[in-house]
Order: C-alpha cells, then structure tokens, then sequence
C-alpha cells in the first residue's frame, strides 16, 4: 500500500459524497415543484440547523466506535423541557433556553456513565436513555404541545438570533458555520479529538498507552448531548411548536449523514468536513421529497433506504482497506 | 561480572489450579540479548506477562535495578523502564507515527496539541534509531515490520526504557527485515539496553543472542552461553520430559490403503504450498508450534476460510469447496479445538446437539421426527458411551470429554468420513482424555480417517500412523510413526526454510 492510499481514500470517499449532493439538487430541480428557488434553498438551510448539530457531537460518538441513539429524542426531551419552563413555570426565554441544553447534556453524561463506566453497549444504552427522554418530556409538559415564542412577540427576538434576522437573512447557518469550524478544531487539534480517534481505532493500545479511556470516552457522549441540546434551540427556534413524544427517528438523519461523510462505523475514522457534505445531503433530501409533494412518511421510507446504503457502503470501504493491506503483507 | 539488571525469583503462577509456572528463575544481565525458548505452553509468554504487569505473580519475587519491585500494570511497568512488544501490535492504526509515538503525552501548546513539534521530535527519534519512516504516514498504511518498529520508537522514547521484551519479533518479517530488526536489536544492545527475546526460531538465535534459556512445562530448565547452546542441545532441553505415553511403534495403515483425500498446493491465510494425502483409516497427526498454520490450513480444506489456490481430491477426484456446507456434503467434519464457540450449543439438549448437522434427515416437511431422533441420539449415546443421565440433558452440564465425544456422534450422525480433530484434548483431564484416544481408535476401525493437529507431542507419537510437522505455514517434514521422536519433530517444528 502506498502511503497516500488511506488518505486518498478518504478524500474519495467526501469527493463521491459531494457528487451525490449535487445529483440530488440537480434531481428535486428537475422533478421537484419549485425546488430550485431561494425559499427552497432557505428551507434546506432551516432543515440543516438541527441536524447538522446533532450530527457534529454524533461524529464524535461514531470515531470512537459507538452510537448515539437517543440523540433526536435527547433534543426533543430539552426542548419540551426548555418550552414547559417558559410556558407553564414563567421562566424568561434566555433561562428557558440554557435549560434545553443542560437537559440534554445531563442525558449524554448519564450516556456516558452506562457505557464508559457501566460498560453497556452503546446501541443498548442509548435505544434506552432514548425511551427514557422521549417519555420524560411526555410527563413534564401533560402531553401538551410546548411553543416557543414567534416573530413579533416580545420574546421573539431569540429567532431573530438563531433562525433568521429581522431582514430575512438565515443567520442560523452562521451559527453552523461556527459550529463546524470549533468542532473541526476540536477534533483536529486538541487531545480530546486525538483520543476520541485513538479510542476508535484501538481501545486497549489507548489504555495501555495511559489513556484514561472511561473518562474520555464519557466525554464524549455527553459532548454528543451538548450538541443535542444545541440542536434543540435550533429547531424551536425554526419551527416554534415542539410536539411531546417524537423525536425518535430524527437521529437517524444525523447519524446517516455522519455515515455519508465518511465517518466509519468501525471507529478510527472521519471528519467533520464529512459530516457538513452528509448533512446537507439529508437535508436536501428531507425538503426535495416535500417539494415533489411527497409527505413524512415518503421522508421516513427514503431515509432508511439511504442509511442501509450508507453503512453498505462503510462495509465495503472496510473490506477494500483490508484487501490492500493483505496484498501489501 | 556483567551487572545484573533484572533478577526474578522462585515465580509461581497459577490459573483455575493449573501450576503455569512452578519456581521459575531468570536473571538477565544490563546490554544482553537474552533468549528465552520454549515450546507452546512452556510458560514463556506467561512470565514475560507477568513482568510487564499484564498477569500478577502468586509467589516469587522480581528485583529490578538492585531493588524489589511489584508491577502491577503496564504502565506502571513502562514507567520503571520495561516494555514488551506484544505480537498483535499494540498501535492505533488510524493515528500516524507521531501521533502513535507520543499518544497520552502529546506536546502542547495552550490547549491545542504541537503536532509540528511531536512531528519534529517523532523524526528525531526516529533518525537517532536509524528507522527510515516518515513521522507523519498513518500507522495502518505501513508495513507490518515497519509497525513493529514504530512500536519499538515508542518504548524508547521513554527516557528510562532500560528491558525491551519481543515476542516473536520476526515471526511476521521477511529476511531482509529481520536483518534490519537484528541490527536495530544490536545497537540498543551496544547502548546499554537489555532484551528479553521470545523466539521459536531456534536458528537465529546464534545472531542475535547473548544467553539461552529454556522453559518447559511451566518450569525453569537451563541458561546457557550462545556459543554452547547448539540447536540439537535447546531441542533436548525443550522436550526432554518423561514420554507418559507409550509411543504407537508402527502405522496400523496397509502399504495400499486407498488415498482418502489429497491437499495439493494448498495457499491460504498464513498456509503456503501446502500438499499432503490422508489414507482411508489412518490417523494424521499435525505438530508444530503455534502460529505454523495448522488451523489456518484444516479451515481452508473445510471451506471455513477462503482459499487463494489449490487443489483438493476426494478418492480421487477432484472436489470443490467452497463453504463448510460443501465440506460436510463431502463427509468431512471438523471439530474446532473451541468446543464451546464453534462445535456445540451447550444451551441445548444432547439429543438436539445430535442432530444439529443432519436435522433435515430427521424432519419430514415440516416436523422434526421426534422419535427418530431420540432412537438415533440413544444409540450414538451408548455406543460412544457419553456419559449423559439423559438425552434431554443440557450440553453445558457434561463434562469436556462428553462434549467431546457428543461432538464426534454428531457428525458420525451426519455420516462424516473424515473426522479433523484440532486440538481434540485441550483442557481435558487425563481420565477423558485416553476416553478420546479410544475414541479416535474406534473411529479408524470403523474405517473412518482422521487428522489430528496437536501440541502435545506425546500425544501425537501414542495416536498417529504418520506425522506432518509445520512450520510458518509449510510442510517442513513427514515422518512414518515407526522413525518419530520427539527430537525430530522439534528440529522441523522450528525450521524456517
């Protein structure tokens, strides 16, 4: 194997997933009805708000070789909690919306506890700690409907903040921007990103190298929950009515996004550039399917269609790797 | 009088009752290359687990630099100075040299991490230790010997590093990298650095070695200078035991006994030109050491693992295989020296295990024949005599002979021919394990043909018509039961062609 190969590789594999952005763009352009216009490019904008920043803390969860599945009904658990605050305790919405992410990051450190310390698989841990907050925002809000204030009202102002200026422009994808580019430096750059690739790529050689790995590791999840949290504004913040017991199934959109960007499910590899491209391709594909008329449940069918074919994919980029390595042997 | 740097003392170990290591002694001396040699299971990897702080010693003491010591992690020993080099490397593949090199104490600068400085540092270290690898590649697209010597940067890059231990370092290497290893070994030694070398590869050790000494059976046999270790005087020492068996003294096969199955040319993983025949009620016996691709070779023939080329005849004519099913189909059973994992489901009944590999035959369309099935499971029962109080009994509550033998009614249900034992006898006690050996035996008489792989030599010259011996994937001698000894299957278990 060359030395280049591995990295060639990868780039490979984002240039492919830029590629497939395109195609579908170019597709909902052509079948869709009035997809390629700015409101549409808006609304692919607002779709990428939440699951972009879920898909930034996933990415981490992914290197390391786990998963997050609580993760859409984690966000939807702060939101309902942030929205009973400001509509049923009377708390002002800055109060309201720190709690969103603290209720999230709370569940991603008990995430973190079940599978760094308690050594639950990941896949266990979170299919329950995402029962868990899909049923806690259920009992806190009585099953009502939570809505956060609209354009206009005196608290309105935090839409202008996070969704769109008061001049229209889609200031939430500045924020996104700022999002990726801290992650991508936190990854690249500092050695809570050095360990969360060296966890991935080989548990026991990091703990033998004196790596705390629990502690790290647990981080790691309850950064993925801080995430989540964050997400949780942004989608309150573009879509105002937070509905009790749903939430699950949108972490899928993220956790396929992270997939399509490059990131192994194995653990050990990929990039928050990746995820950016992965994300938009599901956001394009969320509002392409709406704009051919095609309602939620067509969103959903697709959705699991392009996750088997993303892991497929990560299954077969693994067997290429290996089948180079045995010939370099 | 060379100084002593390492001294362990009276070491005992023991696993679930099994004495590992019975009052093992070893000393090494500062700047030596000290061999240690030993067959599988002779305790070598055990004491050396010990002194890294991966296993914890039960008794004996270990005195290091001139003061005792208890190594409880190993970490703990990387920070006294000792490392081992494990076989299965221990590097993140995903990370690059440098930043394998330096994982857990990276340079920083405020709260990013220096990577031009570990880069530079990583490149430092790697020239002063004349290893021409660029510090920036990913570890995964390197070679295997070239990881290997990343991981040796790694441990010296701890300042103190004083007792490298490698197992089988070049067990995986080819020879122009085993010099490049040997000369990396020479300089360390020349710094002052001491090295505990595991190898089965007895012809190089007159190279690279100071001392020798020899394990077996868990206990300390003998150090000797290189210039007196000859290679037929290590190979007594590592058989020399008592044989507790009486040795089978000619092949109970005829002269013209028909070729039952034939391997030719057979390339698979870590299994390289191999070609062998197997006679119609013959017992094949397989030795080597570990790693000489006996299992590696048996699973290709059983369609388990993928063959890269080869051909394999059954009576004669040529048989494709390309799944275990295909095996089967073609009378051949293997049974897994992993019982548990691979050849039983002890969370069932003896009678449902019995049938596992034929329940088609049992079953009408939709039902399984019950009745059947239990009249055929009695009779397999009783005339292996497992030793069950009933059929409907769990697996998991026989004892390891049983299952054992359960195992083979079960594919003599499914009618197999040829029976592949790995590793029939591992963790068996004595009592069951000559209840095998009368098994295997019935098994012949019955006209049926076995290959049995084994570590037990003994047990291999009581049980087998004619001996293959392996090592590093090829066939490196054959032996009529009738001319075998222990001493000659050493020399060609560890002869590296």
């Amino acid at each position: 194997m060359k030395p280049n190969n591995f990295s060639k590789s990868m780039g490979f594999q984002k240039i492919l997933a830029l590629g497939v952005l395109a195609l579908l763009y170019i597709f909902f352009a052509i079948f869709g009805n009035n997809f390629f216009s700015w409101t549409y490019l808006v609304n692919i904008l607002d779709a990428s708000y939440f699951i972009g920043f879920m898909a930034i803390g996933v990415t981490f969860v992914i290197i390391t070789g786990g998963i997050d599945l609580s993760l859409g009904t984690t966000m939807m658990c702060g939101a309902l909690l942030g929205g009973a605050a400001y509509n049923i305790w009377g708390w002002g919405i800055a109060e309201s919306l720190i709690l969103v992410v603290v209720v999230a990051t709370i569940i991603g450190i008990i995430n973190g506890l079940l599978i760094a310390y308690l050594k639950l698989p990941p896949f266990i841990a979170t299919l329950g700690t995402q029962m868990v907050g899909m049923g806690f925002g259920a009992i806190v809000t009585k099953v009502m409907t939570m809505r956060y204030p609209t354009v206009g009202t005196p608290d309105g102002f935090f839409k202008n903040i996070f969704y769109k200026t008061s001049t229209g422009f889609p200031v939430g994808a500045v924020w996104l921007a700022v999002a990726f580019i801290i992650a991508s430096i936190v990854l690249n750059k500092t050695k809570f990103g050095r360990y969360t690739f060296a966890i991935g790529s080989n548990r026991e050689a990091a703990r033998l190298s004196g790596i705390k790995v629990q502690r790290w590791q647990a981080l790691v999840y309850t950064l993925c929950g801080f995430f989540a949290g964050l997400a949780g504004i942004f989608y309150a913040a573009v879509y105002t009515s937070i509905i009790p017991s749903t939430g699950n199934g949108l972490e899928v959109l993220a956790i396929a996004g992270v997939v399509i960007g490059g990131t192994s499910m194995t653990g050990g590899v990929g990039s928050i550039s990746g995820t950016i491209i992965g994300v938009f391709i599901m956001s394009i594909l969320k509002q392409g399917l709406m704009s051919m008329g095609l309602q939620a449940h067509w969103q959903t069918f697709f959705t699991g269609i392009v996750v088997i074919g993303a892991v497929l994919l990560d299954n077969y980029r693994i067997a290429q790797a290996q089948k180079v390595k045995i010939k370099a042997d | 009088m060379p100084e002593i740097l390492l001294e362990m003392k009276n070491i005992q170990k023991y696993f679930a009752g099994v004495h590992a290591l019975d009052d093992v002694s070893i000393s090494i001396n500062a700047g030596e290359v000290h061999a240690l040699v030993g067959e599988n299971g002779a305790g070598k990897s055990t004491l050396m687990k010990i002194l890294s702080g991966i296993y914890q010693k039960d008794g004996g003491s270990i005195i290091y630099k001139g003061q005792e010591v208890e190594i409880s992690s190993p970490l703990e020993a990387q920070i006294m100075g000792i490392t081992m080099i494990h076989q299965e490397l221990n590097l993140m593949p995903h990370l690059t040299v440098a930043e394998n090199i330096f994982i857990g104490r990276e340079p920083t600068r405020g709260i990013f991490v220096d990577d031009t400085k570990s880069n530079k540092m990583a490149k430092e270290l790697l020239e002063s230790l004349n290893i021409d690898i660029d510090p920036t590649v990913r570890v995964n697209t390197l070679s295997i010997a070239k990881q290997q010597m990343v991981e040796i940067a790694k441990a010296l890059s701890f300042e103190n590093t004083s007792l490298l231990i490698m197992d089988e370092p070049t067990a995986a290497l080819t020879e122009g990298e085993i010099q490049d290893l040997f000369k990396m070994i020479r300089d360390l030694r020349a710094q002052g650095k001491s090295i505990i070398y595991i190898s089965h590869r007895l012809e190089e050790l007159p190279q690279i070695a100071d001392r020798v000494t020899v394990l077996r059976d868990g206990q300390y046999i003998d150090t000797l200078n290189i210039e007196d270790a000859t290679r037929q005087k290590i190979i007594s020492m590592m058989v020399g035991r008592e044989i507790y068996y009486d040795p089978k003294e000619k092949s109970n096969v005829p002269e013209d006994a028909p070729v039952i199955l034939e391997v030719r040319n057979l390339v698979a993983n870590n299994v390289k030109n191999v070609s062998f025949k197997l006679r119609k009620g013959e017992i094949l016996g397989f030795a080597g050491l570990m790693g000489a691709g006996r299992t590696e070779t048996m699973r290709a023939i059983f369609g388990a693992d993928p063959l890269a080329s080869g051909e394999i005849y059954m009576n004669g004519e040529k048989v494709e295989i390309k799944s275990p099913y295909d095996a089967v189909s073609h009378g051949i059973s293997y049974l897994s020296e992993d019982r548990r994992a691979f050849g039983l489901a002890i969370g069932l009944s003896v009678k449902e295990n019995a049938v596992m590999a034929s329940i088609e035959e049992f079953s009408s369309t939709l039902f399984m024949d019950d009745k059947k099935i239990a009249d055929v499971t009695n009779e397999y029962v009783e005339k292996l005599s497992v030793k069950t109080p009933s059929i409907n009994q769990l697996v998991r509550n026989l004892s390891g002979g049983n299952q054992q033998k359960l195992v083979v009614a079960k594919w003599l249900i499914k009618d197999s021919e040829i029976f592949i034992f790995d590793e029939p006898t591992r963790g068996i006690d004595v009592g069951a394990k000559s209840e095998i050996y009368d098994l295997m035996e019935q098994l012949v008489n019955e006209g049926k043909s076995i290959i049995m792989i084994s570590s037990e030599i003994p047990e291999l010259l009581r049980m087998s018509d004619r001996i293959v011996v392996m090592c590093e994937g090829r066939i490196t001698g054959e032996l009529d039961i009738s001319e075998a000894t222990q001493e000659k299957i050493m020399s060609y278990a560890t002869m590296n062609m």
